[in-house]
């Protein structure tokens, strides 16, 4: 894990011109935000295969569903908490029922607009995407992921949702990765409990893994690019080979803490601790603040191992 | 066997092997017709139309006849002659295939049937419109039935992805047409008035916008329950091309469908009565999707062979 931090929105906007490059199909669909979405560049580049319907979520979704009709492979890029909330309808109808070959990227979700208020806060995309049939959902941890990603979603037919954060995040995975749907990587071996973080949150996993081996407890760190399709069985194993599962998040608790709660429960039950937000609209303060005070920091996480270590072994 | 019906997925094969009497399949007016052969034909299709909707809905115990029963003479206007289309080019994916998208997807049954009459489905998959598995739900599905190019019902999505069509066509330097069919009431839904701002700007000349304007919804007026008016002020000022027709007259829908130039997206808003040309359906808001009694079902067949009678008197 590097100490520099990258912002995964560059990471986005080179590897979709480089696609684009590649395949003339591909084409931009965006709600105004072209700077935020760090466009500018792509614009320039394919001005005809750039279409910004301006501040209209609900068109722009509908929109891509024209351009996919004819062949056309629209990535929809704007703010998440716009593009989920605004347009679930079209998501749902446009996107997924229709089974148009659509990409959905969610700039900047979770509480990276930390400071900009719950109003700008996107906490609950991961559970009513993943709830969503057919729609494919990743939150990518690095910018060589949120790279693959976003190559490999160019190449899959299919609605897909992706999340692409502006909060710095460093890299975390070895060279030679490989991002591949539905599964999850081991970047830490361990087997007296498991951790499962995704998209922002798989750096702080990390460091809560450094805290707990210090103390001699080792525990298996499980990035989860796929909120959906999940990983059910490195869920599984997890659940049969280590005492209890942390999942870790920068949302609500019901997305990636709810698909590995429901996996668990229905297949394995062990002991869970969900780190996220709750029953509650985050208040306002930096991404980072925020999640250090939903327990996502790495000494949040580290107690919440703790805590699971601590309960009567089940089995 | 289906697929070669337009439809992507088997349904049973007695309904399929049956022959049909219910419905005449017409198929496109000639190219060579001359205008008042195009309108009979047209004529007779649409009352073909009619005629199997409301036996469809008797039978189903469910539809939407008011407000397929407006836009019957626009479809089979479209799908019968004004667009470039056939059902080879539509089996075939035709990549130039004209486009029509049913945002009023609850008039799911009218275009089921404008397509059986047209030949783009088999007539004897009518019969299986809301039955389980069948591919007729009660909106239109593009995952079941080939012609469908979008699935709607909820109101407000039909615009937007046909000015996402029109968008693409213009990027492949493409001269097919995309057609959109919505009703007035849907007009209330403000995505359509997003997507009525960027048909405008990207002045989508090939796009064509059909108002249904029968002047009633659900439950009321239009007017008494969010007024839409002045609809032709409100879209020529979006950057649309307004044309004004009768919607239930086919002659003037042939001249306002018809092919532009004026560098801007087209309006029309077609007048038309929900429910036309039943006599106890007509103009009356209770027909919104309201079932008919078995006697209701002859009578208005009754009205409907009255209007067959005419067409092919003067046929002779």
């Amino acid at each position: 894990m590097s100490a520099q931090l990258f912002d995964c929105r560059d990471a986005w906007a080179d590897a979709l011109a480089e696609v684009a490059r590649g395949d003339e199909r591909v084409m931009v669909v965006v709600n105004d935000s072209v700077g935020s979405s760090k466009l500018g560049p792509f614009v320039a580049e394919f001005p005809n295969r750039s279409v910004n319907v301006g501040i209209a979520e609900q068109s722009m979704v509908g929109v891509a569903a024209g351009l996919a009709n004819a062949g056309k492979i629209p990535f929809v890029s704007a703010a998440g908490c716009f593009l989920s909330a605004r347009a679930m309808e079209q998501i749902k109808v446009d996107a997924a029922y229709s089974e148009h070959n659509i990409k959905l990227i969610a700039q900047s979700p979770g509480v990276a607009y930390g400071d900009l208020g719950p109003t700008h806060h996107s906490i609950e995309d991961l559970t009513w995407m993943r709830t969503i049939p057919g729609l494919t959902v990743l939150a990518p941890s690095d910018p060589e992921e949120t790279r693959q990603v976003i190559r490999w979603a160019a190449d899959h037919e299919g609605p897909t949702y992706i999340r692409v954060s502006r909060m710095g995040v460093p890299a975390v995975y070895p060279e030679g990765y490989r991002f591949a749907p539905g599964k999850a990587v081991a970047l830490r071996e361990g087997d007296d409990a498991t951790v499962i973080a995704t998209g922002t949150t798989t750096a702080r996993a990390l460091e809560a893994a450094d805290l707990l081996a210090a103390e001699g407890i080792r525990v298996r760190v499980l990035s989860m690019p796929s909120v959906k399709p999940l990983d059910e069985e490195a869920v599984l194993l997890a659940a049969q080979q280590t005492r209890g599962i942390v999942t870790v998040e920068e949302g609500l608790v019901t997305g990636l803490g709810g698909a590995v709660a429901e996996c668990v429960v229905e297949q394995h039950p062990v002991p869970m601790r969900r780190l996220g937000f709750r029953d509650e609209f985050a208040i306002t303060g930096s991404a980072e603040w925020l999640l250090d005070r939903i327990g996502a920091s790495p000494e949040g996480i580290a107690a919440a191992v703790r805590e699971i270590l601590e309960l009567p072994e089940t089995h | 066997m289906s697929e070669h019906f337009g439809l992507k997925h088997q349904i049973a094969t007695t309904l399929l092997d049956e022959p049909d009497r219910e419905i005449r399949v017409m198929g496109r007016v000639p190219a060579d017709a001359g205008d008042a052969d195009a309108v009979k034909h047209l004529e007779l299709a649409a009352t073909e139309v009619r005629r199997r909707a409301i036996q469809t809905v008797g039978s189903a115990k469910a539809g939407h006849l008011g407000g397929e029963f407006s836009i019957t003479d626009a479809l089979v206007t479209l799908y019968l002659e004004v667009m470039n289309i056939s059902p080879e080019a539509v089996e075939r994916r035709d990549p130039e295939r004209d486009r029509l998208v049913l945002s009023k997807g609850h008039a799911a049954n009218a275009l089921y049937t404008a397509l059986a009459v047209g030949g783009y489905i088999h007539p004897g998959a009518l019969r299986t419109f809301l039955q389980p598995e069948s591919m007729l739900n009660g909106h239109p599905a593009r995952n079941k039935i080939t012609a469908v190019e979008a699935n709607t019902g909820p109101l407000g999505h039909g615009l937007p992805i046909a000015v996402g069509m029109a968008i693409a066509a213009r990027v492949d330097g493409s001269t097919r047409r995309t057609f959109c069919l919505l009703g007035d009431g849907e007009l209330q839904e403000g995505s359509n008035w997003e997507a009525f701002m960027t048909g405008g700007h990207h002045r989508l000349e090939r796009l064509t916008a059909l108002v249904d304007r029968n002047r009633l919804q659900q439950g009321a007026k239009v007017e008494d329950t969010n007024d839409l008016e002045p609809l032709h002020d409100k879209l020529t000022a979006f950057g649309w091309e307004v044309r004004e027709v009768d919607g239930n007259d086919i002659a003037e829908l042939r001249q306002a469908l018809s092919p532009v130039g004026s560098g801007k997206p087209v309006a029309v808003i077609a007048h038309t009565d929900k429910g036309y040309p039943v006599s106890y359906m007509r103009d009356n808001v209770s027909w919104h999707h309201k079932v008919p009694t078995h006697e209701q079902v002859e009578q208005a067949l009754s009205e409907l062979d009255a209007i067959l009678a005419r067409l092919t008197e003067e046929e002779k």
